[in-house]
């Protein structure tokens, strides 16, 4: 079945549909990861997007249940060059084919994605639609022009936990405001022996206090931080009570919560191969990311410093507070997939707890 | 932390000659060092014994060395030179050991020689396999069980502890020589006992095998202030038990998941991190097929063949920023050379698969065990880039120029399916054509991995090509069929055979339907940011991104995969071309597929592409860069054979016209030139049949020549000295008929002379005149040759001179001309012409200083000899140049060692993979250097085997007793030691084989002999016997020739060692 790639900017790609037959609207980025399909698809911060891959194989291992980095995925749609039709792996993985229509969703192989990679590069991340239903091109234009943008979406209620779970570990409690967090935050947390206690994303100071949580994790998410004040309202009034840490969006949110401003970037960072500088140490580390948004180093209030930076562009990695157990990262210290050169950094955020456990604020 | 100002002197040991295990790769990592020591206002010193190399040019080093690269050369060099610092880590394996052993001599320390890089411990716990067991062990890093044991005893009994079958590794070999997989005790005898004596600390690893798993190599680069990246993970195709150099590999990994993935990575760092290395590494890991386990198999804390590789496949220069890392500087200080504006400090993202493929040297060795294992065989690769598997599995299979340029190799189509399986499960060189075949013939992709542990992703691609062979033939040539096809990597020639139209009307038809090779860019990003970096790699159905200039281009077509007959030497040439053409002002585009050489570097041209030397692929190039013209004289044979078809094609040969070339390509017309120029050469003719060849060998009486009408580098070429070695050449060797004509040439025997020339069409350029050592007979590329040759009578030089130039101008040859020559007695012979750059070209330009290439190259650019300041004296109309003070001597190597069952003796058939060289002030010296550096270890007082056919006792007699007159002690067999005793010479007598133990053969495996002579009886001893001993000596790494003349010339070597003399031998009294 045919299927074609609509940019808002008239740009046409053509292909094969490849998972579920039908249209799907989103914002097209790329993603330069050459392994992990499977962890991209899932990734939550992905939601509202269609995300193209660079590596032109895709599929080539199958998919297996521990690679999921959520319930379901939340991309929009895909986009691929090539799909596997024999996989590696043995009997126990599933063919790519049928992960896509088990989640829904819409795909098109046989896109030149580094063409399409190129352009986005060079005009920036914009909107798109998939479509197998042979919709004229200029209507699917006329549509993707329609679509809203990212940062006019709810998405973190699309992909945040509808109740609050624990997964129970031992010392320390660590509460997680899920703003689409991926299963390895938590998995890792877990792994430190944490108890851990995942919250919606709206949820109130009270609801985190109530849990009585020795530090709060903040995750990341799809969409522009600034579409969701009330979360930034709910982590400013904790500032100060209890050590933090926030990765993606949850730096942002921090960020924004400390007094900061944040921005939408070009296209963004989304790969494993970022290289970040930790500016204390001078030392590097191979990040994976995945953003489309940046704290404006110039709204940085003067109490928050700069502990990362990207060494390509400049950007702001990570922010810490110069006196209260506050960090974040806008990279994934958690991979998944993606390089685990940065795991320290949930060491850190376990020291802080030791140091400075919760409850100063109940 | 940047640059240590300290080090204002780097000393760089090189690799050596090209052996099996140790190519090309560490001329391009030496070379990328050197260019970045240079930019970085550091003073180069260099030594190594390769005269092919581009490392041992004169822009590439302050001071550079051709010397021996044993510890006494290289303490003499920095005795002289006082280097700061020494880079041990990019002349592989030798300058890793090199390094060491000064170590260990305290030559370092007391010249006050910083080790950079890497520290001295580190190389030890790499490559000791005691200590590297214990590093592992304390990272908690897995590796196979295993134990080292010094002894065939301890073998055995470790093996039964771990359970067959078992690994052997030697330690401290090249490519795992020696090494090998045991099943059994008496498997496991044989091997140890060759390890042992291969391995230069008697030490052997005993490993549990994990032969079938996937074999997975990472490279790495750390800093010193720790800061560590991978720049590339590759897959083996090939499960473990066959040698990564011999094994289909891979680049990204394509079956890992990013669990696995970042296992692995993360291992690696933490191994290069307790390394302490500050460079490349490259770690090698046995995984699981199915599940999350791992081993540790190797660490090489240097640059390697795969780290090269990687460097092309990524586009990342890994020798330039080790050698950065290596000066201070931290990864991050440095600058991504492909975008040149982002980091170095990152992780290339591909975008494209990368396919590379062993060259293997079993079209030039019919008799070697092809079976692939532990022990590396192949001489080079080719490497391949493609938007899809496929397409970079038959563009690799092109590049490497066999006899096949598709999946299917016609000797395997008559195998039964049990043989077939069979091939499966055992595989050698032809395991890629085997798996094809199989599926042609219906097995299924299940069977094959069951046979051979392939990854059913990879068997499912190869599936995929040979289901659309069929395709192709049953749907024909619509769009879309087309289309898919040329996106699945199907050349032009093979479409047109399944769909039974001509090569030319398929390339009309996919013009005509707009289906064309567009370029991508290889830019260590995936696109996501712009590169300004021009190295391209062809595909199909997608965009174009290929940014034509409008300068002049001038193309230069590259040698392709080092083989035997086609090595380095050919890179050099194409390097040197394409430098010259840039200091022209033209614009250089290099199209090769070698991922070891410094012709793949992206910086060496204006623009690289990376394609298969074919003419549908360098035409695809040509149609887009509107080229000038074609360069076809530096790239070897595999470029000449593209003048025509491109010449045809209506693309312009630059140099030499096609037409002239035929002249020196084709016998006859060859023949009819000599006549007319009244030159003479060996008579001969053309036979069809046996009876023909049998009465044209009698009108010019025996010994004759004989070979095939067309063939390359001496193939299937023999000297055969009776009717009856003439009827079975012609029956069993070469089947001679009318589509297969046989040529019969008279031998000469006689010193073979031979000269490089560059003329254009005018005057000639005559650089020297270089005489083998060997007698005629001996291929001129396994021939040691002094340079210039000291013994010619002027008479005979004059002649050769003359023959030299008139040939030239009568060949209208604008470039470069070899000429081989036979000389006896006052008169010369000519041989043959070949109208290109030869193998002997880099090391002449270096001996005498005279850039040959760039002329070369400059006359194709129109301009003339006299335009370049070479004039030539008196009305002659050429140029003689010979260099006066020195002397050069060219020596042969070989690897015989990696290859077991191959013939050991010399002849017309080429057997070298490369060479070294001597340079002295006097000549005796610079044989001894030669001899020193090519690896003949001869120790002042010692033994001598000799074995000698009838024919060549009494030549034998005068040598060995001159040995005898220097203290040596001569062991002989019966008859050799008979006429030796009439001779007054004693000589210990040794059983011949038949004779029954102790023989020679033990006599040679007990290391009782430090040099074994056996010249080649023919049809009379069993021929096996002569074969026995040469094998035997070659695997116990004692000396070995057939050649009394090279016996000779060791033998003028070691009497000039001699220091006092008697009045009475100084005054000849």
């Amino acid at each position: 079945m045919k299927g074609v790639l609509v940019l808002e900017d008239g740009t046409v790609f053509h292909g094969e549909s490849c998972g579920k037959p039908g249209q799907t609207g989103g914002e097209v980025v790329f993603s330069t990861a050459m392994t992990g399909y499977q962890e991209v698809f899932t990734d939550p911060s992905f939601a509202g997007q269609i995300v193209a891959l660079t590596y032109p194989l895709v599929g080539n291992y199958g998919i297996s249940a521990c690679y999921q980095e959520a319930a379901r995925a939340a991309a929009r749609g895909i986009i691929i060059k090539e799909e596997a039709v024999d996989i590696s792996g043995g009997a126990k993985v599933k063919r790519l084919s049928q992960f896509l229509e088990e989640n829904d969703l819409v795909g098109i192989k046989g896109v030149d994605t580094r063409t399409l990679t190129k352009h986005l590069r060079t005009h920036g991340t914009m909107r798109g639609i998939i479509s197998t239903l042979e919709t004229p091109v200029d209507v699917l234009v006329q549509m993707a022009r329609e679509l809203p943008l990212i940062s006019e979406q709810k998405l973190t209620e699309q992909v945040s936990t509808a109740d609050r779970y624990i997964l129970p570990g031992s010392w320390p409690t660590v509460a997680v405001l899920d703003l689409g967090v991926k299963s390895n935050s938590i998995r890792t947390l877990s792994k430190l022996g944490c108890t851990v206690v995942v919250l919606p994303a709206y949820s109130t100071p009270g609801d985190i206090m109530a849990v009585e949580p020795d530090g709060l994790f903040i995750s990341n998410g799809p969409g522009d931080p600034k579409s969701i004040p009330q979360v930034t309202e709910t982590v400013r009034s904790l500032l100060g009570c209890l050590p933090m840490m926030g990765i993606c969006m949850g730096h942002q949110i921090l960020a924004l919560a400390l007094g900061a401003d944040t921005y939408k970037m070009k296209f963004g960072h989304r790969g494993g191969n970022q290289p970040v500088k930790d500016l204390a140490t001078g030392r590097v580390y191979i990040t994976s990311q995945n953003h489309g948004f940046s704290i404006r180093p110039e709204s940085l209030p003067h109490d928050t410093v700069v502990t990362h930076i990207n060494l390509n562009d400049g950007t702001i990695e990570g922010i810490k507070h110069k006196h209260l157990p506050l960090f974040s990262v806008q990279f994934h210290p958690e991979g998944a997939p993606g390089p685990r050169d940065t795991t320290n950094l949930f060491i850190d955020f376990m020291r802080n707890m030791s140091l400075q456990g919760g409850g100063h604020c109940a | 932390m940047p640059k240590d100002p300290a080090i204002k002197k780097v000393l760089v040991i090189g690799s050596g000659p090209i052996i099996i295990g140790q190519a090309a790769e560490f001329d391009y990592a030496g070379t990328q060092a050197c260019r970045t020591l240079k930019e970085e206002g550091i003073k180069v010193v260099l030594i190594n014994s390769n005269p092919a190399t581009i490392m041992t040019d004169a822009e590439m080093a302050d001071r550079i060395y051709l010397e021996p690269l044993t510890l006494d050369f290289v303490i003499e060099v920095i005795k002289v030179e006082r280097p700061d610092g020494l880079l041990p880590t990019l002349g592989g394996q030798v300058g890793l050991n090199m390094a060491e052993k000064l170590w260990e001599a305290g030559v370092l320390d007391k010249y006050n020689v910083r080790l950079l890089g890497t520290p001295v411990w580190a190389i030890k716990k790499a490559e000791d396999r005691k200590l590297f067991k214990e590093l592992m062990e304390e990272l908690q890093e897995p590796i196979p069980a295993s134990a080292i044991v010094n002894s065939i005893e301890d073998a055995l009994s470790t093996a039964d502890k771990l359970t067959y079958p078992v690994i052997v590794r030697p330690a401290f070999t090249l490519g795992g020589t020696g090494g090998g997989v045991a099943s059994r005790s008496e498997e496991l005898e044989v091997i140890a006992s060759k390890g042992l004596k291969l391995s230069p600390v008697n030490q052997l690893l005993i490993e549990q095998s994990v032969a079938g798993w996937k074999e997975i190599e990472y490279e790495v680069i750390r800093d010193a202030k720790d800061n560590c990246i991978t720049i590339c993970n590759m897959e083996n195709i090939d499960p473990v038990g066959i040698h990564t150099g011999d094994s289909i590999v891979v680049a990204p990994s394509q079956t890992l998941s990013d669990v696995e993935h970042q296992t692995l990575r993360s291992a690696s760092i933490r191994i290069i991190r307790a390394l302490g290395i500050e460079g490349g590494c490259n770690i090698q890991y046995a995984l699981h097929p199915n599940k999350l386990e791992y081993y540790v198999i190797e660490v090489n804390p240097r640059l390697s063949r795969s780290s090269a590789l990687a460097s092309k496949a990524t586009g990342y220069p890994i020798a330039r920023v080790a050698t950065k890392v290596a000066l201070g500087y931290s990864l991050d200080e440095i600058t991504n050379s492909v975008t040149g504006s982002t980091s170095a400090c990152f992780e290339p993202a591909l975008d494209y698969v990368v396919v590379k493929i062993p060259r293997w040297p079993f079209d030039k060795f019919e008799t070697a065990q092809r079976k692939l294992g532990s022990q590396m065989k192949a001489t080079g690769e080719v490497m391949a880039l493609g938007r899809n598997f496929e397409s970079a599995l038959l563009k690799g299979i092109r590049s490497l120029e066999l006899d096949t340029q598709t999946l299917s190799m016609s000797e395997l189509k008559t195998l039964t399916k049990e043989e077939l399986f069979e091939a499966l499960k055992y595989a050698d060189d032809r395991r890629l054509w085997v798996i094809a075949e199989a599926f042609r013939r219906g097995i299924s992709i299940r069977e094959v991995e069951k046979a051979t542990s392939i990854n059913p992703f990879f068997l499912s691609k190869i599936a995929n090509l040979v289901q659309w062979e069929s395709k192709l033939a049953a749907a024909g040539s619509d769009r879309e069929t087309l289309l898919m096809a040329k996106t699945l990597g199907f050349s032009d020639a093979q479409i047109a055979e399944f769909c039974q139209m001509t090569t030319l009307e398929v390339r009309a038809l996919r013009k005509k339907y707009g289906i064309e090779a567009a370029f991508r860019m290889v830019d260590t990003c995936a696109g996501e940011f712009p590169a300004a970096t021009p190295y391209y790699y062809s595909t199909y159905g997608e965009a174009n991104e290929l940014e034509v200039s409008e300068e002049n281009k001038v193309i230069v077509i590259g040698s392709g995969p080092i083989r035997i007959g086609q090595g380095i030497e050919f890179d050099y040439c194409s390097v040197h071309s394409a430098w010259a053409l840039q200091e022209a002002g033209a614009s250089a585009v290099v199209i090769n597929n070698n991922p070891e050489t410094v012709s793949t570097d992206f910086d060496t041209s204006s623009t690289l592409f990376f394609e298969p030397l074919t003419d549908e692929e360098v035409l695809n190039v040509i149609e887009q860069e509107k080229p000038a013209g074609v360069l076809v004289q530096f790239g070897g044979q595999t470029a000449i054979n593209l003048a025509k078809p491109l010449a045809e094609a209506g693309v312009t040969i630059l140099g030499t016209s096609v037409s002239d070339m035929d002249l020196a390509e084709d016998r006859e017309k060859f023949h009819h030139i000599l006549q007319e120029l009244q030159i003479p050469h060996p008579q001969g003719g053309t036979a069809m049949s046996v009876k023909g060849a049998e009465e044209i060998a009698l009108e010019l009486g025996f010994p004759v020549l004989v070979r095939p009408s067309y063939v390359l580098g001496g193939r299937a070429m023999e000297i055969v000295y009776n009717q009856g070695e003439l009827r079975q050449y012609l029956t069993q060797a070469v089947k001679v008929s009318r589509q297969n004509p046989i040529l019969v040439d008279r031998y000469i025997l006689g010193r073979e002379v031979e000269v490089d020339a560059v003329s254009d069409g005018r005057d000639v350029l005559i650089p020297g005149i270089m005489e083998h050592v060997e007698k005629a007979g001996i291929h001129s590329g396994d021939s040691s040759a002094v340079f210039p040759s000291r013994s010619l009578p002027q008479e005979v030089i004059e002649k050769i001179l003359d023959y030299t130039s008139r040939l030239a101008r009568r060949m209208q040859i604008k470039g470069m001309l070899n000429i081989q020559f036979v000389v006896q007695g006052l008169e010369v012979y000519v041989l043959e012409a070949n109208p290109r750059s030869s193998r002997t070209v880099p090391f002449i330009s270096k001996v005498l200083n005279t850039p040959l290439v760039k002329i070369a190259t400059r006359i194709m650019l129109g301009q003339s000899l006299a335009d370049q300041g070479y004039q030539p004296a008196g009305e002659k109309g050429y140029i003689y140049l010979a260099p006066e003070k020195i002397t050069a001597v060219k020596m042969p190597v070989f690897s015989f060692a990696k290859l077991a069952d191959v013939e050991t003796s010399l002849g017309p058939e080429m057997k070298s993979t490369g060479e070294v060289l001597g340079l002295d002030t006097d000549p005796t010296k610079a044989m001894y250097k030669a001899f020193l550096a090519a690896g003949y270890d001869i120790p002042p007082q010692g033994t001598i085997l000799a074995t000698i056919a009838d024919k060549d006792k009494a030549e034998a007699l005068e040598i060995l007793k001159g040995f005898h007159m220097l203290g040596y002690t001569i062991a002989a067999t019966p008859g050799t030691a008979k006429m030796l005793q009439g001779e007054g010479v004693a000589a210990i007598l040794v059983n011949k084989i038949k004779d029954g133990s102790p023989h020679v053969v033990d006599f040679i495996r007990q290391g009782k002999a430090d040099l074994v002579i056996n010249t080649l009886t023919r049809g009379k001893e069993p021929a096996r016997d002569g074969f026995r001993i040469r094998r035997a000596a070659v695997e116990y790494g004692v000396a070995c020739t057939t050649s009394l003349d090279t016996v000779r010339a060791i033998l003028k070597v070691m009497e000039s060692m001699i220091r006092v003399k008697s009045l009475q031998d100084y005054i000849g009294g």
